[in-house]
């Protein structure tokens, strides 16, 4: 995970944004009139559990930090699933958000990427499956059949499509492999559902569960990780497809160079984070072909 | 258990209060304790109505779209950390679907989730046992099973007719005690209090009221040796039955007193009465033998033929036969004289008499005779008693003393001559006061000794009355003498 690794995909991105701004220049003015908000107005921003969102005072700093920094008026939108945010990048009540990867595929259409994270130097994370710290038993997802599962979010990559494609592997039938599974709706109530006791087993975002190691030691340190996954690509920002190409490349630009001031280095600190690089879609092509195995596209 | 009855009243009045003080607290807050720990149940009971509602109306629809986790983070909330114990404190909160398994609870670790709640132990048996029951239960149910260290609460979780599970709320009953031993302390340190401050109010109470009791036994235990004194004035002055016994007591002790002082004075009078008569006896008897003798030695003496030295034998004879009859007319008492009444000049006869007496000695002589012209009082034997009683004083004041004399009547008395000497030499020791009117009683080295029994006799002749004591440190005699016809006869002694 070395941070100055040479990553290609920004490069080969911005040859497709080019592409994309092209495209969406035409769309962009179509636009216009009904997305006023976009035109120096508020920039709506959807904040989903891809990362740990209940940090409020993180969220009203990177808040202030965004509106500093764009010099245009912030609001940071919170919703409990994936699911929500999804129906509010169709709805266009909002211009961005940071998502899954999953739900980024599914709303493909809708959104463009705009950025992606970098964590540990690298624009990927995994799955994790999780059990509680004193269950020695359990040694792969195998072990955990017919026992109580604690999922993320149905639009969850790493907290619900990536297990379930491993018990699928297993030749089993993710939908009665477990005795029973149920959503948490946020990844460090996974870790909490596992911690308790709740559940024997959880699967949960690599990223967030190592920030939980900081933020909450007392919390994540009573669960164990006894399997991960192949990386995939880390839970993008993308851009509803209406906004303007000014605002996306302003946005974006925001965003690159987040880890470029002390401001943005601390924040990013806080975020357990390293940066944004502008990414690419094929990073996400681990997670596609994974959806096409469930006969989703 | 003798020995506990036996005890003073100064303790026992003190020990058996302290004993119903202390029980009386005891039973109080026996009973106080109890209520307290029905209400801290009650209150329990009501507190976990309250919470079960709220929950059973919250988890419904968790219960309805299956959603475990919604419905753990709302059967988690009530449960607060280790260090919060209070009573009210829901130990555990489970949610049992329709089938009686667990569909979430607030302690997955002991109460896993799809558990059967039967086979959860005796306990949820129970409870399971109570939610089949055809009759149904009447909500909210309490249970609180035999040998369980728990108190269990049901609610039925229902959405609009329908009922999904039902929702039970555990509260351990070790919460209570360490609450329910903080109230005891409480109690015990309140009724401490109490009994530190009635303890000291009532032994000081029963002491005093013990005291007075205590005094009057003590002064009773030495009845009928001695006659008791009788109780200091303040020792209770209140009239309730113990006053009203303690005046009793002091009647009492007064009537004693006068009985033993009249029987010492009978006494008294009768040794003297019996002296009296022994003393006449003896007189009478030598006095007529001894005028035969006299009158030989005077028949003898006037012989002219006797040599000088029988001569002078028959005057010693004489001379002593002489003082015997003296003394015998002195034991004598004759008070049949010529009475005529008593003047003042009597009284100036008698002053002019002693006088020799009084410059010898240098006494200070204080005369106070205040009296008419004349008393109906036999005049020869009042100036006797005067004689008498002055020239006693005199002696016993000794050198530059002082003599005083109170002649009168008492209070105007129309019947009585009172005659008061005092003198301020030595005082008259108990032993001389008891023997003091008896012949032959002096103490002093002179005197015959017979002066005061003549006295004596002439006053109880006359029908009066004759009493000597210490007074403000002098000694005083008082002679009482009847007024009237003067007798002209009396008895002899």
């Amino acid at each position: 995970m070395n941070q100055d690794a040479p990553i290609l995909l920004p490069n080969r991105n911005r040859r497709r944004w080019l592409i994309d701004s092209g495209c969406f220049a035409a769309a962009g003015l179509i636009g216009l009139a009904r997305k006023s908000q976009a035109a120096g107005g508020k920039l709506r921003v959807g904040m989903t559990p891809a990362f740990l969102h209940d940090q409020h005072s993180l969220l009203d700093e990177w808040r202030d930090f965004m509106a500093a920094s764009l010099h245009r008026p912030v609001e940071f939108v919170q919703r409990d699933s994936y699911r929500e945010t999804m129906d509010l990048l169709r709805l266009e009540k909002l211009e961005f958000a940071w998502v899954c990867d999953y739900p980024y595929l599914h709303l493909k259409d809708t959104v463009r990427l705009l950025a992606v994270p970098l964590y540990r130097g690298r624009p990927y994370y995994r799955s994790y499956l999780i059990v509680h710290k004193d269950n020695t038993q359990v040694h792969s997802i195998a072990d955990l059949s017919g026992s109580v599962f604690a999922y993320a979010d149905p639009y969850s990559n790493t907290g619900y499509l990536s297990p379930r494609y491993e018990i699928r592997q297993l030749g089993r039938d993710p939908a009665s492999f477990f005795r029973k599974t149920f959503f948490t709706w946020s990844h460090r109530k996974v870790v909490e559902a596992v911690a308790s006791g709740l559940a024997q087993g959880g699967a949960v975002d690599s990223y967030i569960r190592d920030t939980l190691l900081h933020v909450e030691p007392a919390l994540a340190s009573r669960t164990r990780v006894v399997w991960r996954s192949p990386e995939y690509g880390f839970p993008p920002f993308v851009s509803h497809r209406s906004v303007s190409v000014a605002d996306f490349q302003i946005m974006q630009r925001h965003l690159l160079d987040t880890s470029q001031t002390d401001a943005g280095r601390r924040l990013l600190a806080r975020l357990n984070l390293d940066g944004f690089t502008a990414g690419s879609p094929a990073l996400y092509e681990g997670v596609a072909r994974m959806m096409r195995a469930f006969g989703e596209t | 258990m003798n020995w506990l009855f036996n005890l003073s009243f100064r303790h026992k009045i003190p020990l058996w209060t302290s004993f119903l003080i202390s029980f009386s607290i005891f039973v109080v807050g026996a009973a106080l304790m109890t209520r307290a720990y029905e209400d801290m149940k009650n209150a329990v009971v009501i507190s976990a109505e309250n919470l079960g509602h709220t929950l059973a109306n919250t988890v419904a629809p968790t219960l309805l779209h299956d959603d475990v986790w919604r419905a753990f983070e709302i059967v988690r909330s009530p449960i607060r950390g280790e260090s919060v114990k209070t009573p009210v404190q829901v130990d555990a909160v489970v949610v049992l679907g329709r089938d009686h398994k667990i569909f979430v609870s607030s302690d997955p670790d002991t109460l896993p989730m799809l558990t059967e709640a039967a086979a959860l132990g005796a306990d949820w048996r129970q409870l399971s046992e109570r939610l089949s029951a055809p009759t149904g239960a009447n909500w909210p149910l309490v249970l609180e099973p035999d040998n369980s260290g728990f108190l269990y609460l049901v609610l039925p979780v229902t959405d609009k007719d329908a009922q999904l599970g039902h929702l039970v709320l555990r509260y351990a009953k070790s919460v209570f005690h360490p609450w329910f031993i903080d109230t005891l302390w409480q109690g015990l340190g309140l009724g401490v209090l109490v009994l530190a401050v009635l303890i000291p109010i009532n032994w000081y109470w029963g002491g005093r009221m013990a005291a007075p009791l205590v005094d009057l036994a003590q002064r009773m235990g030495t009845m009928p040796e001695t006659v008791p004194q009788p109780l200091p004035p303040d020792l209770y002055p209140y009239d309730d039955e113990l006053g009203q016994l303690f005046h009793a007591y002091d009647r009492m002790v007064l009537a004693l007193r006068d009985k033993a002082t009249l029987e010492n004075e009978m006494v008294k009078s009768e040794r003297l009465a019996a002296i009296g008569q022994l003393t006449a006896g003896i007189a009478h008897e030598i006095n007529n033998p001894l005028a035969g003798l006299i009158t030989v030695v005077d028949t003898l003496k006037l012989r002219g033929d006797l040599d000088p030295r029988a001569l002078r034998s028959l005057e010693l004879i004489d001379r002593g036969l002489t003082q015997i009859r003296d003394t015998v007319a002195a034991l004598l008492v004759q008070t049949r004289v010529q009475a005529r009444p008593l003047n003042q000049h009597d009284l100036e006869d008698i002053h002019t008499l002693i006088q020799p007496q009084v410059g010898k000695r240098r006494v200070q002589l204080e005369w106070s005779a205040a009296m008419p012209a004349e008393l109906p009082a036999p005049a020869s034997l009042v100036r006797q008693i005067l004689i008498n009683l002055l020239l006693n004083a005199v002696q016993a004041a000794g050198e530059g003393g002082h003599v005083s004399l109170w002649l009168g009547r008492k209070d105007g008395s129309e019947s009585f001559l009172s005659i008061v000497v005092r003198n301020d030499g030595a005082l008259l020791g108990e032993d001389q006061l008891a023997h003091l009117f008896e012949p032959f009683a002096s103490t002093r080295a002179s005197g015959h000794g017979l002066g005061l029994w003549v006295t004596y006799q002439i006053v109880t002749q006359l029908d009066g009355r004759i009493a000597a004591r210490n007074i403000d440190g002098q000694v005083e005699f008082v002679v009482n003498l009847p007024l009237g016809e003067i007798p002209c006869t009396t008895a002899s002694a």
